[in-house]
């Protein structure tokens, strides 16, 4: 029983591993890059949320019920950011030098953001990790002997829900397949009439808003926001992301969940120190076994934006 | 020397010693974000052999480099077969399990960390990094050299005209490693402690900057990148607040300012990371400085610079 329930606890935290490892493979997929800055931006959304339910919204919204405001302005300051790093990383950087590290120039601007970003977050807000004041956790629901948080299980459906969105979206909309045909061959897309310049925005958007969504859930879910939290996440949800195959949507769910049950498991096993080497032991064996993930397609890299 | 300065020196050789193991990974095109797992390696390799075994400084530190090499050469087999975003985050990888590996085992001190019992003061770690520039030096005005910069250019004509493509990349990235595996064991007897969390992905990172902003075209890059990265920092160290004091004096504010956080610093090398990447993504030193300034009276051709408009 003991197990089922750490079983359940996995797929729980997977959830959060999810949202950002599909706003990972979004942009690797689409520019084949990839964005240091997602963690940060996760990180920018939960702490700005927490900044201004702790310090007051202004205008005078501030109320004991306006956390929910307080997120939803994180999450905007999340896309925001994540526009600013299209701004400056993805705009200017069309190859203009035959270089073959040239794919590492957007990756080396991200973690300069990705410095950018954390710092000026530790020196408004501190670097300890605050208590967010969210709905209380203790919110649980019994299913056949197996305890389920309600905040957890309510961002469980939100997740899944966003991710059947964004699968009809790149599917069925215009923009969708303009996105598909960048990752497919910028050059035809461009001649055929895709304009990268107003569709890349896309999907930093995108980025942004995944980003910010997980930064509330892991605020509301676990009531604890740090200007650190975004580390631990991001390499969870970087090695999700590689365990379900590198482009693939349903490929970065699956791998969030897996990294979720790996966690649950391994601390069930082994004991909370083991959880580093086991998720990133699982990556490195991925990649050395069968790179292109479970779902994975290995056309990852081919076109260049 | 005060001891301020010395602290400096040691950091800035040791670093020196880091970045050009990267750079010879990164100059066959390979991007490492593990450098913090083989520096990790080198310093513990050399820590339990000086302070479990006994052994001497003579021992320890040309072990911190075979070990670290060994591991490098046996992992860089099959890690190389990957390419671009792939190889970034198989290293990545690797570091991390390292230090989870380090954590866990309670030979190495764990959490804790292992106190190092040989002291070497600043003249070592600066023979290091001289000795470690000659050898990047050598290598890359070598044959050795103009393969490498080919596979960096473009590997696969490199191989069409029979380099042996994977050969050259292994053999740089293991030598790299041991370097970076020497690093480590400088750090380890400098500073006469290791602890796991001092290798953290924020040192892969760094490393990694220091290599691609300094330039990995030469190998004057990665010793102008570290020694500007390690120094900079210093100097703003005095100098934001003296900043923000005359920043507050436009405002009208006189008197006692409360000095500045010290995490603008990394704000700031994160903006100048960004604005080198969009205006010289090359990186500072790149081979056409080089070459301007090793011949500042030569004319140049007009056909030269038409080529330089062409690059």
């Amino acid at each position: 029983m003991l197990l089922v329930q750490q079983i359940v606890n996995g797929l729980m935290v997977g959830s959060v591993y999810v949202t950002v490892a599909v706003a990972f493979t979004l942009t690797i997929s689409i520019l084949n890059f990839l964005n240091f800055t997602i963690p940060t931006l996760f990180m920018v959304a939960g702490m700005v949320g927490w900044g201004l339910a702790y310090f007051g919204l202004p205008f005078g919204l501030s109320g004991p019920l306006a956390w929910p405001l307080a997120l939803a302005v994180g999450g905007l300051a999340s896309v925001l950011c994540s526009l600013l790093v299209e701004r400056f990383t993805f705009r200017y950087m069309r190859t203009r030098h035959g270089d073959s590290t040239e794919h590492a120039i957007p990756l080396v601007s991200s973690l300069g953001f990705l410095l950018i970003l954390e710092n000026l977050i530790r020196i408004f807000y501190g670097s300890d990790s605050q208590r967010f004041p969210g709905p209380s956790s203790d919110l649980t629901a019994q299913i056949g002997g197996i305890f389920v948080r309600i905040p957890q299980l309510v961002s469980f459906a939100i997740v899944m829900l966003l991710i059947l969105g964004l699968v009809w979206m790149m599917k069925s909309t215009r923009i969708g397949r303009g996105l598909r045909a960048i990752a497919e061959n910028p050059d035809a897309a461009s001649i055929l009439g895709v304009e990268p310049n107003r569709i890349v925005p896309v999907v930093f958007m995108l980025t942004g808003l995944l980003c910010g969504l997980a930064g509330a859930l892991f605020a509301v879910n676990y009531g604890e926001v740090s200007p650190q939290m975004g580390e631990d996440i991001g390499s969870k949800a970087i090695a999700g992301m590689v365990v379900g195959g590198l482009g693939s949507l349903w490929g970065a769910v699956a791998g969030g969940i897996i990294v979720g049950l790996v966690e649950m498991l391994t601390i069930h096993f082994f004991g909370a120190d083991a959880v580093q080497v086991a998720v990133w032991g699982a990556l490195l064996v991925t990649l050395l076994m069968r790179p292109q993930g479970l779902f994975g397609h290995n056309a990852i890299g081919k076109g260049k934006l | 020397m005060s001891g301020y300065w010395i602290g400096i020196i040691t950091i800035l050789a040791i670093n020196i010693v880091f970045a050009y193991g990267i750079f010879l990974a990164v100059a066959t095109g390979q991007l490492n974000l593990g450098g913090a797992g083989f520096q990790a390696i080198g310093a513990y390799s050399a820590a339990w052999l000086s302070a479990e075994m006994g052994m001497p400084l003579y021992v320890t530190i040309p072990a911190s480099i075979l070990v670290t090499g060994l591991i490098g050469f046996a992992f860089a087999f099959p890690i190389l077969r990957l390419k671009g975003v792939y190889l970034v985050l198989g290293t990545f990888a690797f570091a991390e399990v390292v230090v989870g590996i380090i954590i866990n085992s309670d030979a190495l001190g764990g959490a804790m960390g292992l106190p190092v019992p040989d002291y070497i003061d600043w003249p070592v770690p600066v023979a290091g990094a001289v000795v470690a520039a000659l050898i990047c030096f050598y290598i890359m005005s070598t044959r050795l050299g103009l393969v490498v910069r080919a596979v960096h250019d473009d590997d696969v004509v490199s191989d069409l005209m029979g380099v042996d493509v994977r050969m050259v990349r292994v053999a740089m990235f293991a030598l790299g490693a041991g370097l970076a595996g020497l690093s480590g064991g400088l750090y380890a007897h400098a500073y006469t402690y290791v602890e796991v969390q001092t290798f953290n992905s924020a040192l892969s990172i760094y490393v990694l900057l220091y290599v691609l902003l300094g330039g990995a075209q030469t190998p004057w890059g990665p010793m102008v990148g570290a020694a500007f990265f390690t120094l900079v920092p210093e100097l703003l160290r005095n100098l934001l607040p003296q900043m923000k004091v005359a920043v507050m004096s436009v405002f009208g504010v006189e008197g006692a300012v409360t000095p500045p956080d010290e995490s603008w610093r990394f704000v700031l090398l994160g903006v100048v990371t960004v604005l080198m990447m969009v205006f010289r993504s090359e990186g500072l030193v790149t081979r056409q400085l080089v070459e301007r300034l090793s011949h500042p009276f030569r004319r140049r051709s007009s056909n030269a610079t038409q080529k330089e408009a062409e690059a």
